[in-house]
């Protein structure tokens, strides 16, 4: 069984490609990258002109809430979403009931994505189990399962000591551990970032040094035991400039944005709208040009969503009650493409490395480049397509994104995994 | 002028002749109090509901003796406690409410932004009687009302605020009403209860009471909640009290002819000593009387301007 795909741009930073080529899938895998490609026979051939042709995205952060919160999204669910928004694989967080902080669960997991995954599906372990920050969980079990990283996404480890631990433990297996940064004191109550427009809301704030603090306590525990420490959702100023500085000194530190906070500021939280809750909150305007400097400098490694989908119900009461977070994996490819690439804001090769290449680096996956015998995991852009985001359409279980409505110019069209067309 | 809104949420969303409209109209409802007989039939047919998500008795009854005065039918709707914790969400508890056809509904919530959450799923005028730490309009108004009936004027008067503004939905209130009036406003207390970016509000930010109270033609004192020392935001009641609380000593340095305000229950002995606010600068229950004035004048404005 082979594919080809036509006169499509193709961008593959990774290979260091960027130019109308062909390129040849065989038996799942790349086979050939370039000009006039000769189709085999029986070859199913894919008219990509004027289409992007890109190494398939990878969401390093997501929450497929299987098992436990199978009413707001499944492994099926969740992983169609993916191929949907342009995604070839995903990883999921652990803060799921039971947590994935044991074998038997990441087994759970990773067996569900094979017979009902749409997309790869990686698995990511608890740190500490329960994520209750007081005991390491098995992690060696953990990571011989097949977990590639080590996180409480969600929470933040607290007790500096057992996090320190927990990254000398994870050494051997080569995983690096995923920081939700977030100094519990500092935020203590906080719903929304702390600025101007929390103060005129009414609502309770949390200082962008909740979020600082511990940025700069991983990295100093990443330099004092030589791990791979990675920052989940960074969205502040003083982050960026940690990380940065961290990367200067040859720390192993790496970081992840969500759309989300390189899109919106506080603002957006202005007429007490749930769907604009999420941990880390939406910073200044700011931090958002912060985040997005850092993105383009490679400060920042990847985009990741996030995608934290919760019902109806948990997301359009009280702002101070609602749950946190919001879906991305069918709005992050459009929108970037939309608000960041289309104006120039960050150019197509950056945003394509950001989303392929540059996650795959950071959980040490495979995939992210069209080189020759890769994986076939291959992601179409039209660059010129129009879109309406219509949460009724999502293919998530979940509907709560605070970009409902948005329109724009830009959109995955294709998604290609291990040589088969997924998009649903 | 003619009202035009369908709810009272904010005053940061009203104009300053909208405020003066209802201070104009709470003006002449003052009379009624005067009468032996105090009820007009303006709001005759009308149902008003009190929805308090959050214990409140000065305000509810206010806003009753308002309605009543006016002939509305009142109905109190007291839901202690949140609405997740009875099992039912705020938009089902309104939707009910709604489903009972009531013309008004005043919403107290613990939760900034609820009433506004509220207005835009109920077709009926929704009065935030207070929400969070975001705004307690009608407080704000019946402040204004005070100021002018004292006054004269609002214009070019400078109003100091003291005490807990973080927490404070009257101060947020009383910071946009006056600031659309013309008023010069100070807010002053310990950093650790003066919100971030606080002066982006239109307001001075001081840190010593006696500098902030020195020239003001009015105080506004806060209530201190006793959870502020548990939460770690100022270490006892007796030293908030020596420093920020309110002395006849300290109002020696004052004008002579400024007033004293605060949107009550007093804690006697913290932010106000009991001189202070039993002396003459004290107009509290002027305030007091003028709430239900105010309140006749909101509930008129958003049901009694439509056809019944």
């Amino acid at each position: 069984m082979s594919l080809l795909i036509r006169q499509g741009r193709v961008v593959d930073p990774a290979s260091r490609i960027d130019g109308v080529q062909d390129v040849l899938v065989v038996d799942g895998r790349i086979g050939t990258v370039g000009p006039g490609l000769r189709a085999p026979q029986g070859t199913q051939v894919i008219d990509a002109a004027g289409k992007v042709v890109c190494p398939g995205f990878i969401d390093i952060h997501v929450h497929l809430r299987e098992p436990g919160f199978e009413y707001k999204e499944t492994v099926a669910s969740g992983t169609r979403a993916a191929a949907a928004g342009g995604f070839t694989a995903v990883a999921c967080m652990a803060n799921t009931v039971p947590v994935n902080d044991n074998r038997a669960v990441t087994d759970y997991i990773l067996a569900k994505a094979r017979v009902e995954g749409v997309v790869r599906v990686y698995a990511i372990g608890a740190v500490t189990r329960g994520l209750r920050g007081e005991q390491l969980a098995e992690m060696a079990e953990q990571a011989e399962a097949g977990c590639v990283a080590f996180s409480d996404d969600g929470r933040c480890v607290m007790n500096a000591a057992l996090y320190r631990r927990a990254m000398e433990y994870a050494l051997p297996f080569g995983t690096p551990l995923i920081s939700h940064a977030e100094d519990c004191h500092l935020a203590h109550g906080g719903v929304m970032h702390e600025g101007f427009v929390s103060t005129d809301l009414g609502l309770t704030g949390q200082p962008a040094a909740a979020e600082d603090v511990m940025v700069a306590r991983d990295i100093v525990l990443a330099e004092l035991t030589g791990a791979h420490v990675h920052i989940a959702h960074l969205s502040t100023a003083g982050a960026v400039r940690l990380v940065r500085d961290g990367k200067a000194r040859g720390v192993r530190v790496t970081a992840e944005v969500t759309p989300h906070h390189l899109l919106l500021t506080d603002e957006a939280v202005r007429d007490y709208d749930p769907n604009t809750k999420m941990q880390p909150p939406l910073r200044s305007n700011r931090d958002v040009e912060a985040v997005l400097e850092g993105l383009l400098d490679g400060t920042i490694d990847c985009v990741a969503t996030d995608h934290a989908p919760h019902a109806l119900s948990e997301k359009e009461g009280e702002f101070a009650e609602a749950a946190s977070g919001v879906v991305g994996l069918e709005t992050a490819v459009p929108l970037l493409l939309d608000r960041l690439v289309r104006p120039g804001r960050l150019d197509l090769s950056t945003f394509v490395a950001r989303m392929s290449s540059g996650p795959a680096r950071v959980l040490g996956l495979p995939g992210g480049s069209l080189a020759p015998g890769a994986a076939a995991d291959i992601t179409i852009l039209d660059l010129e397509r129009p879109f309406t985001v219509d949460p009724a359409a999502f293919h998530s279980r979940s509907r709560n994104t605070p970009f409902r409505g948005v329109t724009g110019t830009g959109a995955p069209i294709m998604t290609i995994v291990g040589g088969t067309v997924v998009t649903p | 002028m003619g009202w035009k809104r369908k709810d009272l949420l904010s005053l940061q969303d009203l104009e300053a002749a909208e405020i003066r409209d209802v201070l104009d109209t709470a003006g002449s409802m003052k009379e009624i109090a005067t009468r032996e007989i105090k009820k007009v039939p303006t709001l005759r047919g009308k149902t008003v509901v009190n929805l308090f998500f959050e214990a409140s008795t000065r305000t509810r009854t206010s806003f009753e003796i308002a309605g009543k005065w006016l002939s509305a039918d009142v109905v109190n709707f007291s839901a202690s406690g949140s609405s997740a914790e009875k099992g039912e969400s705020l938009l089902d508890t309104a939707k009910n409410i709604e489903a009972m056809s009531p013309d008004v509904v005043v919403v107290r919530h613990k939760a900034s932004g609820a009433p506004a959450l509220l207005a835009r799923h109920l077709r009926c005028a929704v009065v935030n009687a207070g929400d969070g730490a975001h705004e307690h309009p009608t407080q704000g108004l019946l402040d204004l009302l005070t100021i002018r009936e004292k006054k004269g004027h609002l214009e070019g008067l400078s109003v100091a605020i003291v005490g807990d503004i973080t927490h404070s939905r009257v101060a947020r209130s009383d910071i946009h009403g006056m600031k659309k009036m013309g008023i010069t406003v100070t807010v002053a207390g310990p950093p650790t209860l003066i919100p971030p970016a606080c002066q982006e509000l239109g307001v001075k930010v001081s840190h010593r009471l006696e500098e902030a109270i020195a020239h003001a033609d009015v105080i506004v004192m806060l209530r201190l909640q006793h959870e502020r020392m548990e939460s770690g935001l100022i270490p006892s009641l007796r030293e908030y009290s020596r420093v920020w609380g309110l002395s006849l000593d300290k109002l020696k340095h004052c004008r002579p002819d400024v007033l004293i305000m605060h949107p009550g229950p007093v804690n006697r002995g913290v932010e106000l000593s009991p001189e202070v606010a039993d002396s003459r600068y004290s107009v509290i229950l002027d305030q007091v009387t003028n709430g239900v004035a105010v309140r006749m004048a909101v509930l008129y404005l958003l049901a009694g301007s439509q056809p019944a």
